[in-house]
């Protein structure tokens, strides 16, 4: 049974047609790689799937329930990272993400923290404020998420942006083990997924005049 | 979710806005200034200054706040923090009153402490002065909650800040003319609780509908 439903979604910005009634379904253990030209409207797809913008028409189920009627069912379930990583400049990467998971209700010890700060590879810089570190370790510290809340469903825009070689690495890793554990992962990327990341099936969204 | 709403962000408001602390000492600097200015440029004489004193520091305080305003919801805004709220099931509602109570804290204690020495630049009697703080007491909370509202709505735009004063100042004017008012009978040692008690209706109203209002715009402006 499909746990994300889209249905015929139609997405108008500034008079230009991005797509229309678009229909998909995400199953548990999926991992979708959406594909498209740049302003194809994939930033504005994953937004109508999280919630955060509403679509022109049509709708989004979880589990069967319209998203826009039992937000906090979904919000619980639901990772998303976009282009902004919600992390602020002058809080240190421990800071944003304690104070993160407090906002999401995500009950971790402190040692649990550490050991994710050291998995994404920032010992030694939990203390600094995130301004002062690199774009790459910045976008890490962002992803650390990933691996604090218990989320079934990722949706995540331009992961890789900034990344080196051993984070995509990693990341690819965590999508193969969240999918393998029954959870879905809706990304996109401009560079092709490696088979470090597992099956996952391709999603092109056309450029549309 | 409560604890969620006081580690989350209230914590986090706090924490950020110490590690700021220019942007916070900045807008009080331009209270002082301005405030200082009128002695030179109109007369500093005794008299004048005791009868325009009230308008100035009010004038002063709603211009430096709307300095101040755009802090409440800019950066979480452009780091994406913002989209996380949305997203984490905390009602956003109660988040952005949370946002309001830190940055009343932040921006308008601090002039609320620096009030006595304002009005003795500017030859304000005790009562006066009781009267001033009073106002300031009930008026500077109405400023944030109704500030918010309107940072919510332009927060997203490139360059909001005077579309930001364009939409508020004439929003503040009936708190300035009750406010000016109270002082002003309390100069002539009259009662003054009607204007009070018309602030802290508008005051009230706001604590109501404001967060509310503030929470609908702050989801405007994600889509």
């Amino acid at each position: 049974m499909s746990v994300l439903d889209a249905a015929a979604l139609t997405c108008i910005k500034r008079d230009r047609t991005l797509f229309e009634g678009l229909s998909f379904s995400v199953e548990a253990g999926e991992l979708v790689y959406l594909r498209g030209p740049n302003g194809a409207g994939k930033t504005s797809l994953l937004r109508i799937l999280t919630g955060l913008s509403h679509p022109d028409e049509g709708n989004v189920f979880f589990n069967q329930k319209n998203i826009t009627s039992f937000p906090s069912e979904y919000n619980a379930q639901l990772l998303y990272l976009g282009h902004k990583s919600g992390i602020n400049g002058a809080l240190s990467a421990l800071d944003n993400l304690s104070f993160w998971m407090a906002q999401h209700g995500v009950k971790q010890s402190p040692e649990v923290l550490f050991n994710v700060l050291a998995t994404i590879g920032l010992v030694g810089l939990e203390d600094v404020p995130v301004r002062f570190l690199s774009a790459g370790q910045q976008r890490r510290v962002a992803l650390s998420r990933l691996w604090l809340k218990k989320a079934q469903i990722w949706i995540l825009d331009e992961p890789f942006t900034a990344l080196d070689v051993s984070g995509i690495a990693l990341l690819e890793n965590a999508f193969n083990e969240h999918i393998s554990q029954g959870g879905i992962v809706i990304t996109t990327s401009h560079q092709a997924l490696s088979p470090l990341a597992g099956n996952h099936r391709t999603f092109d969204l056309e450029y549309q005049w | 979710m409560v604890v969620a709403l006081y580690k989350g962000i209230f914590k986090r408001d706090m924490s950020i806005a110490f590690q700021q602390k220019a942007e916070l000492i900045q807008p009080l600097m331009f209270l002082l200034m301005v405030v200082t200015l009128f002695p030179l440029g109109v007369s500093p004489s005794p008299e004048t200054l005791q009868r325009i004193g009230p308008g100035v520091i009010w004038i002063a305080a709603i211009l430096s706040s709307l300095m101040a305003m755009e802090r409440m919801f800019r950066d979480d805004f452009q780091d994406g923090a913002m989209e996380q709220y949305v997203l984490s099931g905390m009602p956003l509602p109660a988040v952005s009153v949370v946002k309001v109570a830190g940055h009343w804290l932040v921006s308008f204690v601090p002039l609320l402490m620096l009030s006595p020495l304002l009005a003795v630049f500017l030859n304000l009697t005790v009562d006066m002065y009781i009267a001033l703080m009073l106002t300031l007491l009930l008026g500077t909370p109405l400023l944030s909650l109704i500030g918010a509202i309107a940072v919510g709505l332009t927060v997203g735009l490139q360059k909001g800040g005077l579309l930001l004063a364009l939409l508020l100042i004439p929003v503040f004017i009936p708190l300035l003319i009750f406010a000016t008012s109270a002082v002003d009978s309390a100069a002539l040692q009259l009662p003054y609780y009607p204007q009070l008690a018309i602030i802290a209706a508008m005051l009230l109203l706001a604590v109501a509908s404001a967060p509310f209002a503030i929470a609908y715009s702050l989801k405007v402006s994600q889509n």
